[in-house]
């Protein structure tokens, strides 16, 4: 993106204009929120040579760990919890971070520009990145009963690596990535698996109805049970354990294991009060930016993407990464002299032997075309239409090849030229 | 620096590559990344932290 000339007179979103004096630069910058966005963010802060003082937030104990391999690795136990740490405890020294572990922030006083933390300790700041991720949904009825799992942090990972170790009957609630993929892992370990799916076709607003298609065939082809077009609204127990759970059209599937992977939240509960923009999200300007020297990085931030002009929440591994580092980039600018933030989202997500690249935004898209094949039925890459550009690319077992597409999704080329010269394809199950 | 990567935490996204695409590549098989330069230059330094950082996969270290 390259920057306007020119900004005279154009004032500065705050209301600043830009003859007014330079903002001084922040010398306290705490980041609330210890995984892979807060990370890039004090990263990125120092490796842009950001000297001050550098506050790091984290409600949870551990020092950062990567959360993708929960449901993939960890779940089947080919990792232990040790190949999950992002950096070595001796990288973070180097970083010379307060690092606050094991301390939710609990309020955010934007008037005294200060995060107020679960203890009571109250942390001034001139720059506050909010990173805080999602809280994930549960399903009415799973409160306080075991067996019944989210997969969000380590030990929910745990705790269901081990429940599989018993081969349970397990309903996974939600055919997500999340869901997929633990249902993936599950029956591989010997579990008996049901995947319950809201949509007629998994994943089909996300991939289109014939990669979903060929998903679902995946899944059952392995022995999973697919349940298509309910919802899951309760978990049921007895004496505390699950015991299964209840569909919207009134069957019950018995069950002791049951995963929760019903979409999530931005953890946005402690920012209540603070007069910050709350939708979905964290609403922050093209540069990230929320106001009152807040910014926010990751799954929570809610930022007016230029490449729609919408606002956008992504919930990506690298969407993390990504953001984090531009906002610490940004922070180092100052509020209305960052570079709009504009990525090219990717995800991936790895389910038996498939391996699935997604490039750009799929979700509802107007039109999917394959435009090309490898050597097996499942190796396909295809194009996404939104309108008459390419906004999205998909690879199923051909991430090089995939990758060669992302130049069309960056620059939203034209449909018809983008796919003019390939044939329809249909998708093979 | 000298970098090294762990070809099986690679996930094969390609982030490294469209950072830094004379140092990283992808197997064509697979999508796993290869090491094309050990040892990049100094011009190449910024390109190659910027994919060690969004590797989301962690599989990219450097010692510098």
């Amino acid at each position: 993106m390259t920057a306007p000339p020119f900004r005279r007179g154009r004032p500065y979103p705050d209301g600043d204009l830009v003859m007014t004096a330079a903002p001084r630069p922040p010398s306290r910058v705490v980041v609330v929120g210890a995984s892979a966005a807060g990370l890039a963010a004090v990263e990125g802060l120092r490796r842009l040579g950001y000297a001050g003082s550098l506050t790091l937030v984290g409600d949870e104990p551990h020092l950062p760990y990567d959360r993708p391999p929960l449901s993939k690795q960890l779940l089947s136990g080919e990792w232990d919890t040790d190949r999950l740490r992002m950096r070595t405890p001796e990288v973070l020294e180097g970083l010379d971070l307060d690092l606050r572990l094991g301390e939710p922030a609990a309020a955010l006083d934007t008037a005294a520009r200060e995060v107020v933390l679960a203890g009571g300790e109250r942390l001034p700041y001139d720059a506050l990145v909010v990173a805080t991720g999602l809280t994930p949904r549960r399903i009415p009825g799973a409160e306080g009963v075991t067996g019944a799992y989210v997969l969000r942090t380590v030990e929910d990972a745990l705790a269901l690596r081990d429940h599989l170790g018993r081969k349970p009957r397990m309903v996974v609630a939600g055919a997500g990535f999340v869901g997929a993929e633990a249902a993936a892992v599950a029956v591989a370990a010997g579990a008996d698996v049901t995947l319950v799916s809201a949509a007629p076709v998994p994943l089909a607003d996300v991939l289109g109805d014939e990669i979903g298609t060929m998903l679902a065939g995946v899944h059952r082809e392995h022995g999973v049970r697919m349940e298509t077009g309910a919802l899951v609204t309760a978990v049921t127990s007895a004496d505390g354990a699950a015991t299964g759970v209840r569909l919207s059209d009134g069957r019950e599937i018995a069950a002791d294991a049951v995963v929760m992977g019903v979409g999530a939240v931005p953890a946005i509960g402690w920012l209540a009060g603070s007069g910050l923009s709350l939708g979905d999200g964290v609403e922050c300007d093209a540069t990230l930016y929320a106001g009152s020297g807040v910014w926010a990085a990751g799954d929570v931030a809610c930022w007016l993407a230029p490449r729609t002009g919408r606002p956008t929440r992504v919930e990506h591994r690298t969407h993390a990464a990504e953001s984090g580092l531009a906002v610490a980039r940004n922070i180092l600018a100052g509020p209305g002299a960052g570079q709009p933030f504009d990525p090219v989202p990717f995800v991936w997500s790895d389910q038996y032997d498939l391996r699935i690249q997604i490039y750009g935004r799929t979700r509802g898209a107007d039109e999917v075309r394959v435009v090309e094949r490898g050597a097996g039925p499942r190796e396909l890459v295809a194009l996404y239409r939104s309108g008459d550009r390419v906004c999205g690319v998909v690879g199923v077992n051909r991430p090089r090849q995939t990758r060669g597409y992302r130049a069309l999704v960056a620059q939203g080329a034209d449909w018809h030229e983008a796919v003019g010269t390939q044939d329809a394809a249909p998708v093979a199950g | 620096m000298r970098v090294t990567v762990d070809q099986d935490k690679c996930v094969g996204s390609g982030q490294c590559v469209l950072a830094a695409e004379r140092v990283f590549d992808q197997r064509d098989e697979d999508g796993i990344v290869v090491l094309l330069d050990a040892e990049p230059s100094a011009d190449q330094h910024d390109d190659v932290r910027q994919a060690a950082l969004v590797c989301p996969a962690l599989a990219i270290e450097l010692a510098e």
